[in-house]
């Protein structure tokens, strides 16, 4: 084939879409790029950066790399096993708490169940409410009331998730199949024998897959709440870090990297075991 | 209209009965066994966790007092009577929650960019050898498996108080999450253009450039959006370990029981929370249509 002499006016004037694009549409991009880069000087020069702090910093954190190998826990390891027991058990028990007590909730904040709006709105708008709020921060609102220790820790991460779960249960059930509801109710059951034959045997593993997930993740929310007094490794972690003892810093972090991916790999065959081979919503 | 329903006969059913209630007796009893498991493990953790309920019903009554505690003002008036005197702070405030902004913004725009150079090197199908797939990756999970607050921890000590630590832990973390999510996006990229530019000749840079990058830019955009989201919240609590944003001015706040504060801040958090949700979820649906609106 050999190359045609193409006449570019009779195409433009043919397309005028793809070669007379408006100022506005060919703008767009180059625009929002410079855009984002000015906010983002901006931000830099607010935030106080600055290449003399920033390479200074990265001497000493070489420094503080140097010092945390190699990883040794000293004489404190039961201590800190004892601790990563705490956190494990604070992930376990705030999920666990957080899920008996969001299912009843999340009934009330799906479509199919109350299919009023007046109803729905007060109450997904109040789990929303609890979501907004960090673990963190219900975990020093729980310090106030229960005391430092662990304790608090299973309290915050209980609260924060309960809205987490009520929203994603909540959707787990509206995307829930009506046939089988509407098969109950054609037979005579009653309201509540819709939810307990016809809903729940299609929502419960979605919800068991989603709690398993949660525990896997809060298992690493559960090392943090530690660092403002509510239990388990964060509490050493933190301590640790302010007495500057890197050694034992570096041994923490080991210690919670190998926990973490233990859990992840043992929730993840347990999913797959309940749920089957399905991605997870 | 009548429907026969044909019975099997009596032997035949039985067999087929015993089989049924033998099967579902097996599942009932690895249910359970399971459920037990489930009970001991928590037994087993509420008295690691120390968990009291006599002290939790002793001072729950404090739980629901705290609220009513925040939602006081100092003249002993609920605070939404005098808004002007419950808010006082907002110069400030508002100032900090600027702050706080701008250290998820500039985090976010930091690691979304490190993640953008790093992920062609971590996806299975355009990594060029796989001793580099499998350092980048482990470097990857390592970035995201440390919490970010642990970073500030430690990057307060390396570079000083202030938003530099916050702003760097967060890129750190951003790094190693959409990292993987970016990874994830380019396996699932077609594969032909790629190998039709290699077969004019490309470089690798090439290659990634003008075949893997124009299918994938739009996930890149919404995945760093939401992480942009993620990461507020994020920032919002970097103050507590003193890097920076509205958090310091919260732990202030609680630690040393201005009531009425606690509940303004909490306040403007959530309110912003909100803004920039509804934002980027809007965003998001209006830049990549509404099926990458997760």
């Amino acid at each position: 084939m050999t190359p045609q002499e193409v006449d570019t006016r009779a195409l433009r004037a043919r397309y005028p879409d793809v070669f007379d694009r408006p100022a506005s549409a060919r703008l767009a991009m180059p625009a929002m790029i410079v855009a984002a880069f000015a906010v983002l000087v901006y931000g830099l020069v607010d935030l106080d950066f600055s290449p003399s702090r920033f390479l200074a910093g990265l001497s000493q954190l070489g420094w503080i790399s140097l010092m945390m190998i190699p990883p040794d826990p000293g004489t404190s390891l039961p201590v800190y096993l004892k601790a990563l027991g705490e956190t494990l058990s604070i992930a376990l028990l705030g999920t666990t708490l957080a899920a008996v007590f969001a299912l009843p909730v999340s009934l009330l904040a799906a479509r199919n169940i109350v299919p009023s709006n007046i109803l729905r709105f007060p109450v997904r708008r109040f789990l929303d409410s609890i979501r907004g709020v960090d673990t963190l921060i219900w975990a020093l609102v729980w310090i106030n009331v229960v005391g430092l220790g662990p304790f608090a820790g299973v309290l915050a991460i209980a609260v924060s998730d309960f809205g987490a779960f009520g929203k994603l249960f909540s959707e787990a059930i509206e995307g829930a199949d009506q046939k089988q509801v509407e098969g109950i109710r054609a037979s005579g059951g009653s309201k509540l024998h819709e939810i307990r034959f016809g809903l729940l045997p299609q929502v419960l593993p979605v919800i068991a897959g989603q709690v398993l997930y949660f525990i896997e993740s809060n298992t690493r929310s559960a090392t943090i709440i530690g660092i403002v007094g509510a239990g388990g490794i964060g509490l050493q972690l933190a301590e640790q870090i302010r007495v500057l003892e890197w050694q034992k810093v570096s041994f923490l972090i080991l210690m919670i990297l190998v926990a973490v991916a233990a859990i992840d790999f043992i929730s993840g065959k347990l999913r797959f075991a309940i749920i089957g081979r399905r991605a997870i919503a | 209209m009548t429907i026969a329903v044909s019975i099997l006969p009596e032997q035949q059913l039985a067999v087929l009965n015993g089989a049924y209630r033998k099967a579902v007796a097996r599942k009932r009893l690895r249910l359970l066994a399971g459920f037990a498991l489930f009970v001991a493990a928590l037994i087993v953790a509420s008295i690691g966790a120390e968990v009291n309920l006599r002290t939790l019903f002793t001072y729950f009554g404090n739980f629901v007092s705290y609220f009513d505690r925040i939602l006081t003002l100092d003249s002993g008036q609920r605070v939404w009577t005098d808004v002007g005197e419950w808010l006082w702070g907002w110069r400030k405030w508002l100032k900090m929650l600027g702050e706080t902004l701008l250290i998820s913004y500039v985090g976010t725009l930091i690691g979304a960019t490190l993640a953008f150079c790093l992920n062609f090197f971590a996806a299975e199908n355009t990594s060029p050898a796989p001793w580099l797939r499998f350092t980048v990756r482990r470097l990857l999970e390592f970035a995201r498996t440390v919490p970010g607050i642990v970073f500030a921890l430690i990057f307060v000590i390396a570079f000083g108080l202030g938003p530099m630590a916050g702003v760097l832990a967060i890129a750190i973390h951003s790094t190693g999450a959409l990292g993987k999510l970016f990874s994830e996006i380019v396996e699932n990229a077609d594969m032909k253009p790629v190998e039709g530019i290699r077969s004019t000749g490309a470089s690798w840079l090439s290659c990634m450039r003008f075949a893997v990058v124009p299918q994938v830019t739009a996930g890149y955009a919404s995945y760093a959006l939401l992480r942009f989201e993620i990461n507020v919240r994020e920032a919002s609590v970097m103050g507590f370990v003193g890097a920076g944003g509205i958090g310091q001015e919260l732990v202030v706040a609680i630690r040393k029981f201005y009531y009425s504060d606690v509940s303004a801040i909490l306040l403007t958090i959530i309110v912003t929370v909100f803004i920039i949700d509804i934002t980027t979820g809007w965003l998001r649906g209006r830049l990549f249509g509404k099926e990458a609106r997760t």
